[in-house]
This record gives structure tokens, sequence and C-alpha cells, in this order.
């Protein structure tokens, strides 16, 4: 029997089962999809918030500050990029300026360091990209931007190294609760035990919740539509710029990303269905229409890729963790829309110190509190390249052109702690296939790796898990080595 | 690391003709550097046959037709290092690559020829909306994976875009066992040859509707369905003409991009039309030593072409090793402008003391045009006017130039080609 099951692998769910590492007990995360950051985790904006956007006195902005300030050792102590670009709330409208002001003393409110309002010629100077209609503007210096997947990843690998176990392709199905007050979780593979619950489930925390409580949680899946644009313009902003919020979020942003491009979006449409993911024509428009009115002519020919993400929405937008009240030992993490990746650390803390509390657990020895990342080469000196190479000539391989991703670290994304499965595993470890040709180039290469490596037959090398097989047969005439 | 006088950066068609003209024209000191783990290219995987007919008179696959350079490089001597991928190009031209046995080095070279071909437009970069599943890809890949893997991708396909790579993919599917139900293309028109229409689609009975393109993917894991719209003048779906097409794959032949990411580093001067340096008569780009040829220059309609080009590469590189890398005079240039129809041309610059006898000037033309003619102005001046019954952008034009008629023309500044109605 277990300590403690989490529900879902994205980045709260991680977060928390890292904290729960620290201690003595034995915890299992259970993950639907194939790998984990597979979510609501894999597809936003990749921005770690200041927090002077969510309301005064919430746990929202509790926890957005804090997870703010834990970000610079996290990303230390875990080998996460993460760089603090600062954000800047552009207003373009005259009669909108107060806006601005009332963000800003929220922002003090919320404990919120650095914050500064901006003249339009202060504004200008520090991005002359931004639209000729700016009339001022709020800079955020500790806003930041970081890589969602690593966050994920990283503290997924960290609690796997201290021992939590992960179960992937395991989807819950029921949840009850014995005479003894043990939970019995069903799921499409087993039936898993264990005292306490947390559920991270995401767009899905409402139906795991629903099958405990008789106080009906209702998620509401709103949509955004993003569109990723080549590293060649990855400078065009240097600061997060962000229009004013409205009642739907913090609205569409042109942001630089950790690592180099520039990313644009996210709208917000509500549409009620979990796995609707999919980006819609009037979206996509949205997306460059309305960052448009913050940004001047933004190099739309240069997007690589556009993506949706779903947010976690509830009707009172505000995070609930707390222990389910009509059933104790099970505790909920949801709600976790923006700045959920932001508050995701804080949120870990929050959740591990509530059941360090109410289990009386204690700290086990040699936990370990770091992790090193995949070894990039990325910026290495010739001298270094051919240390490494000699020490390993796969780091002599290129495998994706565009990212320039060797073999070596297709290998040690394969070959670590909950490694890559599939090719967007691999992609999101390694960047392979992250770039300009989106995985024309690399993917036959990575499905070579992937193939000799973990031994896989090519007809069961997929792209996320589940039907997403890449080939489905030889050609005729060829006997298949499976 | 040894040096060299001449670094091809690229193994496939333009690279091997490059290598095996400047070796004849008397260079020894030559290194073609590819990334794949063979030499040809892209031809490696066009296992149909077409090839050839210009150069050799003869119908030749892909791999036969490479194999016709590969001989010549290994008969020749020439060097070559593969699974070896150029990492940087300086504008001194000094080419750092890396490969695993090797390690990352540094040779300085006398010239550079770049002979790195070009990239398929991915979907991302088409904006179509829908899931992001598996079973999406461009034509190419789809092709590595059929011709060279031995793998299927799908069984029911859908084809989004006319370029040549889709057209024959279109068939090597249906060859396969495989349905392709549609190809849509976006334009008008088609981006292929009309030969290949004709060979891959019409003889299959595969549907081709032009002025259409793919408005919905469906499926989250796998492609389950295709929804293709009819688009209006403006590109735009034209709502109500939806079709919806299951299948469950997707291939991309949406347009090639030259492969200048090493280019532009370098400092490279690229024409916005073409995505390929700007070049001279000598097909040298604007630091001297530096030449392209192939479809990192411009993308080519045959391979013929692309052969053709890179020997003249070739030998101008030697040519200009030879002169002691004296730079072309900046005084007599000429300038080639292509306008009305004419998109661009190759080259777009001559130094009149640079010219060979005769030379080759490419260009596409940006619409269909029938029975129009292809003009050409010296200054102010019509010096040629020839009717072709059609030209189409999916095929690629030319006109030659003989050095005796541009030097009879006094003071000559400018060169215009066009596209006239009469």
């Amino acid at each position: 029997m277990l300590d403690v099951i989490v529900i879902g692998a994205g980045v709260s769910g991680c977060a928390v089962a890292r904290e729960l590492s620290r201690y003595d007990i034995n915890v299992c995360v259970l993950e639907k999809c194939s790998d984990v950051c597979e979510g609501t985790s894999k597809a936003n904006s990749a921005i770690v918030h200041a927090g002077f956007d969510a309301a005064e006195g919430s746990l929202m902005a509790k926890l957005n500050v804090e997870g703010n300030e834990m970000m610079d050792q996290l990303s230390k102590d875990l080998d996460i990029p993460f760089k603090r670009n600062g954000s800047m709330v552009v207003c373009v409208h005259k009669e909108e300026l107060d806006g601005l002001k009332v963000l800003y003393e929220r922002g003090v409110k919320n404990g919120v360091k650095g914050l500064k309002l901006l003249s339009k010629e202060e504004a200008l100077e520090l991005e002359p990209n931004l639209s000729d209609n700016v009339e001022g503007a709020l800079l955020a210096p500790t806003g930041g931007i970081i890589c969602p997947f690593e966050l994920n990843i990283a503290m997924a690998e960290n609690a796997n190294v201290n021992g939590v176990e992960f179960r992937l392709n395991t989807e819950v199905e029921d949840i009850k609760k014995d005479a003894d007050g043990i939970w019995h979780v069903r799921a499409n593979n087993g039936e898993y035990k264990a005292r306490y619950i947390v559920n991270a489930a995401g767009v899905y925390a409402d139906k795991i919740h629903n099958m405990v409580s008789a106080d009906k949680m209702h998620i509401i899946e709103r949509r955004g539509d993003y569109c990723l644009l080549d590293k060649e313009v990855g400078s065009y902003v240097s600061h997060t710029i962000f229009p004013q919020p409205t009642k739907y979020g913090k609205g569409v942003l042109v942001t630089p990303t950790v690592h180099g491009n520039l990313l644009v979006g996210p709208t917000a449409i509500d549409i009620e269905k979990k796995e609707g993911n999919n980006t819609t024509q009037e979206g996509l428009d949205a997306v460059i229409s309305k960052a448009s009115e913050n940004v001047k002519n933004l190099p739309m020919r240069n997007v690589i890729t556009s993506f949706a993400g779903l947010r976690a929405h509830l009707e009172r937008h505000e995070f609930v963790i707390e222990e389910v009240k009509d059933a104790p030992c099970f505790i909920d993490v949801a709600g976790i829309e923006s700045p959920g990746l932001s508050a995701s650390p804080a949120i870990g803390k929050m959740v591990g110190d509530m059941l360090k509390e109410k289990m009386g657990l204690k700290e086990k020895a040699g936990w370990i509190s770091t992790r090193k990342g995949v070894k990039s080469t990325e910026g290495l000196s010739i001298e270094e390249m051919n240390a490494l190479i000699k020490e390993n000539p796969a780091y002599g391989n290129i495998i994706c052109r565009c990212e320039m991703v060797t073999e070596g670290e297709i290998l040690d994304a394969i070959h670590r702690p909950l490694g890559a499965r599939t090719l967007d595993g691999v992609k999101r470890r390694t960047r392979a296939g992250m770039g300009r040709c989106q995985a024309g180039f690399c993917s036959p290469r990575t499905m070579e790796i992937l193939h000799r490596e973990l031994d896989l037959p090519y007809e069961k090398i997929t792209k996320s898990g589940g039907k997403s097989n890449i080939v489905i047969e030889r050609t005729k005439g060829e006997e298949s080595e499976a | 690391m040894k040096t060299y006088d001449i670094v091809i950066v690229g193994g496939g068609p333009a690279g091997l003709a490059a290598a095996v003209a400047a070796k004849e024209a008397g260079n020894d000191s030559i290194l073609i550097l590819e990334r794949d783990h063979e030499l040809g290219g892209i031809l490696n995987q066009c296992i149909h046959n077409g090839f050839g007919l210009h150069t050799f008179k003869e119908e030749l696959t892909g791999p036969e037709y490479a194999y016709r350079f590969i001989k010549q490089v290994l008969d020749l001597g020439i060097e070559y290092k593969l699974n070896t991928m150029v990492m940087d190009i300086a504008a001194d031209k000094t080419v750092t690559a890396m490969n695993r046995e090797d390690g990352m080095f540094q040779i300085p070279a006398k010239a550079v020829i770049l002979a790195m071909g070009c990239r398929e437009r991915p979907r991302g970069a088409l904006n179509i909306p829908g899931y992001r599943p598996a079973g999406i890809f461009s034509a190419g890949t789809a092709q590595r994976l059929v011709n060279i893997e031995g793998y299927m991708p799908g069984r029911e396909v859908v084809i989004l875009g006319s370029g040549d790579i889709g057209l024959i993919m279109a068939r090597r599917m249906t060859l396969e066992g495989a349905k392709v139900k549609v190809v849509a293309e976006l334009m008008p028109y088609s981006g292929g040859l009309k030969r290949n229409i004709v060979q891959c689609l019409d003889d299959y009975k595969i549907p081709l509707k032009l002025s259409h393109t793919v408005v919905d993917i469906e499926g989250k894991e796998h492609v389950t369905a295709v929804t293709i719209a009819e688009v209006g003048p403006d590109r735009k779906p034209i709502p109500g003409t939806e079709e919806r097409y299951t299948c469950d794959t997707l291939l991309l032949s949406c347009g090639l991009i030259p492969e200048n990411e090493l280019s532009r580093s370098a400092g490279v001067k690229m024409s916005p039309v073409t995505s390929g340096p700007i070049v001279n008569e000598s097909l040298e780009t604007n630091i001297p030593g530096v030449f392209a040829c192939g479809n990192v220059l411009h993308v080519h309609d045959l391979v013929d072409y692309v052969s053709e080009e890179a020997k003249r590469a070739g030998q101008n590189a030697v040519k200009y090793i030879n002169s002691g890398c004296k730079e072309g005079s900046n005084e007599e240039v000429i300038e080639i402008v292509a306008t009305e129809g004419a998109r661009y041309t190759v080259p777009s610059t001559i130094d009149l003391g640079r010219m060979d006898d005769l030379l080759t000037v490419r260009f596409r033309v940006g619409d269909v045009y029938k029975n129009s003619f292809v003009s050409v102005y010296f200054d102010d001046e019509r010096v040629f006017h020839n009717q072709k019954r059609i030209m189409a952008p999916g095929e690629m034009e030319q006109i030659i130039l003989r050095k005796s008629q541009l030097e009879e023309h006094d003071g000559l500044k400018k060169i215009t080609v066009k596209i006239e109605k009469e």
C-alpha cells in the first residue's frame, strides 16, 4: 500500500511529488499520458509572472509571488533554463492609463518588488518595437521566462530519483474509500491503494474530485492559441509584453522564450472540451491581430508552428488547494491556471507542508536536492566539444540540424530517470524537432535511435504515446522486424 | 586538420558536380562535407525515374543519377567526409564542422561552395488550424520513410500542395497500396512540373483540386480526417465549400526553402524572392570566394540544371583561386532586373570582364502565362523577344546571353527580363 497517490504528472503534480520525496513515505504518481508534462503544463506562455495581476489577498497572488521568488534557487538546483527578462504591461489607450496604476498598486500590495510605471518614452526606449500608440507601461523586473517542459520534467526526475514511483499510461477510472479509510483507485491497468490522494489532474481535476465528493466541481477548459516564431526574430522584444488584463485573463502577450524564440499568444476561448486543444483559424487570426495592438510589424512570416493549450479554469478564478470537506485525506490541487506555472514550486511546498503536518512526516536522510539536465552542447567552445566527443563520440553527431542537437543529448534524454520514450519526449528533453523545420529532418533519425536504444519496433514508435504511431507497417515486400 | 583550397558544403547533386568540375579544372585540394551517411543528397530517396534526360540523354532514377557523379568523385580521388555537419562558415571562409571521429574541426578555405540544398516548409509555417496529431508529414520526410527506411506512414492519404515531391509521393503511396484521396493546391495552378501531374495524378485518377486548402485537421492522437475548402482570390477559405476526407495521413508539399542559415551567419546577402544568395555571373556571393549552386541558390525544377549550374560554380571557384583570389571589379557591373512576370534572375549581376562567352540566366515566372513573350532589354532597347506557348511558376525558364552581344552594347548598365503579352 502507498502513502500518497498523486494524480497527474503535470507541473503541479510533479512539484507536489518532489516535495513529498523529502519524506520517508511511499509516493506514486499516476499519469494517463505516456510522459510527464503532456497536458496544460506543455502548452502555455512559459512565463514566470511577477504577481501583480492576481487579486489582492488571493491564494493565487500569494503562491505566484512565492513561486516567483523560489524560481532562482530551484532553477539552479534542477538545472532549468530561467531568465528574469522583466515583464511590461503596455497601455495603448490614453483613457486606460489609470488601469496601469491599479495594477501597480495591486502589485505592491501583493508583494511584487521593483514595479515601475513608465512613460511612453521610457517604454519605447526599453522596447523600440512597441506600437506607436503606446501611452505608458508598467515594468515588472521580476517577471521571467522559463522552459515549462524542463521545469516539469526536472521536478519529476528529481522526485523519481528520490524514490517517487511514476506510473505512466495510467488513467484513473474510479476512486472509492473502504471501511478502514483506505483509498482504492481503480485505473485502466489495475488498482492502487493509498492513505492520501492529491488530485492534480489539470482539466480533469473536476472529474477526479467528483469521484469522491458530493460538492461538485466544474472546470471550464479555456483554450489559448499561440504562434511560435523562428529564433531569427527571437529578440524582436526583450521583455514579456502584456496588454492590460481583462476578465478573460492577461491577454495576448509577445515574449522571447528562454531558448530564444519569439512566442505570441494566447487567446482565451471557453470550449468545455477536455481534449479540445486544436487551434482554429479564428483563434490564430485573433492572436495576430491582438498582439499587433501592442507590438508593431510583428514578423508573422517567421511563424514555425502554432499550438493551443487549455487552462483549467474555475468560475471563481482561484487556486483550490485544500482537503476536500466531505472526503478527508483527499487534497485538491485544482483550478491551476495562469499563474500556475509560476506558482508551481510554491504549490508543491504548500501541499508538502499540509501533508507533513497531517501525516506527521519525517524528512529522510540522503534526500537529493539537485538534478543535472540533459547536457546541452550549445555555446561550448571547440575544445570543450572535443573533450566531450572524445569521451562520447555521439556528441559529434548532429541529429537535429535546426537546434543543433547531438545524438549524445538524445541518448542522455532516453537513458535518464523517466527517460524519453516518444518523439515528443525526446523533443521536450533536448529540443530535437523544435526548430524551424519542425522535425522534418530529424524525426526519421530520432526514430532510428529510439528503435535501437529501446528495442522498439518502428511501428511502435509514437509521437506522444497511445495511437500516435508514426508508421503503420513495412512497405510491401519487406519483412517486419517485429 | 589538413587544409583545403575548396570546401564544398553538401554532397548532394550540386556539391558533387561542383567538386568534379573543380577537380577537372585543375584543383587537387577539394573537400566535400556531407551530413548524411552517404553521398548523393536527396536523390537517394528519389527512386522514381525521369532524371538525367538533359545531361545523359536517358531516364535514370535518382540514385542512378547521383551515382554517375559519385563515381566521378571516387575515380578522381576527391576527398569527402560523411556524417559531418558544418556548424559554421565564417566570413573569412573558415569552415567549422563536426563528426564523431574528428570531433569539431576548422578548415581555413580559399573558396567555399555552398551546396546545402533546401528544406520543406513545415505545417507550422502554413498556419493550418486543427489538432497536432501524428500522421502529418512533409512529403519529403514521408518519402524518406517509405523509400529509405521501408515503412508506410499510413493507408489513406490527403496531400496539401502540388509541389513535385507531393506529386511523386501521390504516385509512390498509390503504388505501395495506399489510397490517395485528393491533392489540394492553394494556388490556381500547380507548383509542380506538368509531366508529374500527368504521370503521378492523372494516370492514377487522383483528383487535383486547385484553389483549395486544408481548413481543419481532426484526430487527437493520430490524424482521422482532414477538411479542405475552396479559397477565393484572396486565398481565404470560402465558407460552405468544405469537404471532409477521412484519412490517416496528411502530406504537405507546400514549397521548398533554400537552407541558408550557414550562409546568413557568414554574412552572405540574400534575395528576398528566392531566399537564396544574390550572386554574380560567376555564381559568387557578396563574399569574394564564396560561391553557391543548386537548391541553396534557388529551387530548381530539374536536377540536370543543378548539375550544370554547380559545374560552373566549381570552375569559377578554381578560376578565383588561380587568379590569386582576386575580387571582381565593381566598375563594369551590369545589373539584371526581373520584372513584369519574371520573379527573379540568377545571376543578378554581370562583371563583363569575368563573363564567359555564353551565360545562362535562369528565372521563374510568377503566374501562368499562355502565348506570351520572354523579352530581354539592354537598357531601353529590346534585344530578345521569344514567344512561348506556356510558362508556369512550377518550371524554370532560361535565356542565354552572349558576351560579344553585351560588349557591342556600349555602356550597358541594365538588362531587364520581363514577360510581355505581345
